[in-house]
């Protein structure tokens, strides 16, 4: 398959910080590729890097064959960008906004409205409206509009659904969805694991460094440990005892849960429940689950 | 160019709709003018005065009514001693005493030539000046009517002297509104132009959509270029609303042509706006921009010869000045206005302005970068 994002040994220092270390991965033409990871990771300014606003220490990186160094004009004409902080002009109309972009890419509304139509045509009813008195999903909708407006060949989308409630988050993806049927590669960050499942690949990133990059499904499938999801009357006394098993395993509070891993070899379901009879805990519930992203990755943030 | 007048049209949009311009725009114009002509005066309309007259002679009250009938002058007090007069100055009720010595008439008529004394409070050193001469001038006058009161026609006649009348071209009447009004519409406009642009691209950094901005195709040139013009716009419509204001109001003489005053404020604020928005590009928040562009303006206005003159300066200011737009346009407003210069007359300044604009506005747009 053709790619359309290509990174190599891309590194990015702010002083003594490492934003970036020695990344390395590529994107193929319309892929819905996702970058998962915690505030501060690194993601924006990767981003940042891919959109020509920041210029990498070293390293390489090209968006459809063109160098972001060198071409970084030509880039700016096929890419749509949305940054993770709203930034469209909130004393302007929804239509007004729109308009703007339009024209500052050469283009207008009119040509371009069928591939804006599905989203736009949801926030129109509000056209006349400021942009800063829009809700947070219909913000994001009109961003996604004004990112789209020009046709763009690729999609940078940072961190998108920050902020936005369940609905809309999931809206939001259904589009995405659409929009890489139409052939656009899309590259999204987010802080929500459970979007990850909803890319074609996913980098997992912390701290600069790509620490995996694999389908959903594999990322889930190579979790190397076995799972127990636990639960007790006293969820926060339960999460402390469970700390104190004497066998190697990490725990991690999910919700009303915690989510024990082990090794499959040293550790048995009983030896769990036996455990925390002694620690006195009642209501127990130990159950064998399957792991989902958010346990991979809390087991690869373990690792490092 | 459809990006530009879209730029343009949307800078527009976004100004009207902030409801806190509009009065800006109206009120400050009228304000300034009202306020500042009419309060930043360096007339002297009421010199409070104190007389000590040790003399009490015919002589000493010729010239105590000689300050009486001035319509500067106001006699508040005629203590009888050096010290009362000197107790009224201390509490700052008079601004001048004129001591005249007992003895004054008698060694004027024995002596031919007598004595007075004049103290003028001169905390502000401007106005001390002003009834220095003013006060020497009374006592001159005085000198030559005695002369010709006591010396016999004849005598008068052999006597050599140069007698001079002075004529204040410009503004005959030396009035003040007519000096400081064209000076006031250069600060009008270039508070309003500098502040505009000064916050206008700083703006658009604090609210993230400058992010948005740089990663699309539009060139530097395009943007700034976009940004300028609607501050431009604004700026000689203040201008022209200012000089309606000048002329309804205060009558003030346009000698000149009004073309040639637009066309040097066109020049000018390109300057001033290019000023803002290099300001705008290299500061992060409002607030950084709003002091970056005070400082600027505080010192610029002070050094402009708006209130004091240039020539007066010392050199290395005057060499300062070269680099002060305010100075150069309050000069060509002053030269068109009063004096009705021509194009010729003021090429040289126009010119000097032109160069400006062109270095400034250059240099905003490399400042400038499309970067995060």
């Amino acid at each position: 398959m053709a790619i359309s994002v290509d990174v190599r040994n891309l590194s990015k220092n702010y002083g003594e910080v490492e934003a970036l270390k020695d990344l390395t991965f590529s994107v193929s033409k319309g892929e819905l590729f996702g970058f998962i990871g915690p505030d501060g990771a690194g993601k924006t300014t990767l981003f940042r890097i891919l959109t020509t606003l920041l210029l990498a220490d070293s390293g390489t990186a090209s968006v459809e064959d063109l160098d972001v160094v060198k071409a970084y004009k030509q880039i700016r004409r096929i890419i749509g960008y949305m940054p993770g902080r709203f930034s469209l002009y909130q004393d302007l109309s929804v239509e007004e906004n729109l308009r703007f972009f339009a024209t500052i890419f050469g283009t207008t509304i009119e040509e371009n409205y069928d591939l804006v139509k599905e989203i736009y045509s949801q926030i129109e009813p509000f056209k006349t409206r400021k942009a800063g008195k829009l809700s947070g999903g219909m913000k994001q909708k009109l961003a996604l509009s004004c990112a789209l407006i020009h046709k763009p060949v690729v999609l940078f989308l940072d961190e998108p659904t920050t902020g936005v409630d369940a609905v809309s988050r999931q809206e939001f993806w259904e589009m995405l969805q659409r929009l890489k049927s139409q052939g656009i590669t899309i590259i999204v960050s987010t802080p929500y694991m459970d979007e990850a499942t909803l890319c074609d690949r996913v980098a997992l990133i912390q701290n600069g460094r790509i620490m995996q990059i694999s389908r959903p499904a594999e990322v889930v499938s190579t979790f190397p440990l076995g799972l127990f999801s636990v639960s007790s009357a006293d969820v926060y006394r339960l999460l402390h005892d469970l700390q104190k098993l004497p066998k190697e395993h990490s725990v991690f509070a999910f919700g009303q849960v915690v989510h024990l891993s082990y090794r499959e070899d040293e550790l048995t379901r009983d030896d769990v429940i036996d455990f925390l009879k002694e620690k006195g805990h009642e209501e127990v519930t130990v159950e064998e689950i399957k792991p989902n992203i958010e346990d991979c990755f809390m087991e690869l943030m373990q690792k490092e | 160019m459809r990006t530009i007048l879209y730029i343009i049209q949307k800078e527009f949009i976004q100004v009207f709709r902030n409801r806190r311009m509009l009065p800006i725009i109206f009120v400050v114009p009228i304000i300034q003018l009202l306020v500042l002509v009419n309060a930043a005066t360096f007339e002297m309309k009421r010199i409070n005065m104190a007389v000590v007259d040790l003399d009490l002679s015919g002589s000493s009250r010729q010239l105590t009514s000689k300050f009486q009938g001035s319509p500067f002058y106001q006699i508040i007090g005629a203590p009888f001693s050096y010290e009362e007069a000197e107790v009224l100055m201390q509490d700052g009720k008079v601004d001048v005493i004129i001591q005249i010595p007992n003895g004054f008439e008698k060694n004027l008529i024995k002596e031919n030539h007598s004595q007075l004394q004049l103290v003028v409070d001169a905390i502000n050193g401007a106005s001390a000046g002003l009834i220095n001469a003013y006060s020497t001038n009374i006592i001159m006058d005085f000198n030559r009517e005695i002369l010709i009161e006591w010396l016999n026609p004849i005598q008068l006649g052999g006597i050599r002297a140069i007698k001079f009348d002075s004529r204040y071209w410009y503004n005959p009447k030396l009035n003040y509104t007519t000096y400081m009004v064209p000076g006031i519409l250069v600060l009008l406009v270039t508070i309003i132009g500098l502040l505009l642009s000064g916050m206008n691209i700083v703006r658009e950094k604090e609210i993230g959509t400058i992010e948005q901005i740089n990663v699309t195709p539009i060139r530097k040139i395009e943007f700034i270029t976009g940004k300028l013009i609607p501050f431009w716009i604004i700026a000689m419509f203040e201008l022209a609303f200012g000089l309606v204001i000048g002329k309804l109001l205060f009558n003030i003489p346009i000698v000149g042509s009004l073309w040639l005053i637009f066309l040097s404020a066109g020049v000018y604020l390109f300057v001033i706006l290019g000023f803002g928005l290099l300001i705008s590009t290299i500061t992060n928040t409002q607030q950084q921009s709003m002091l970056i562009s005070f400082f600027f303006m505080v010192v610029f206005i002070l050094m402009s010869g708006l209130f004091t003159a240039i020539e007066s300066m010392p050199e290395w200011a005057q060499l300062l000045d070269r680099i002060n737009p305010i100075a150069y346009f309050i000069k060509i407003m002053r030269m068109v206005m009063l004096k009705g210069s021509t194009f010729t007359d003021i090429s040289s300044l126009f010119y000097a302005l032109v160069a400006y604009a062109a270095l400034i506005i250059s240099l905003a747009i490399w400042r400038y970068r499309k970067v995060a």
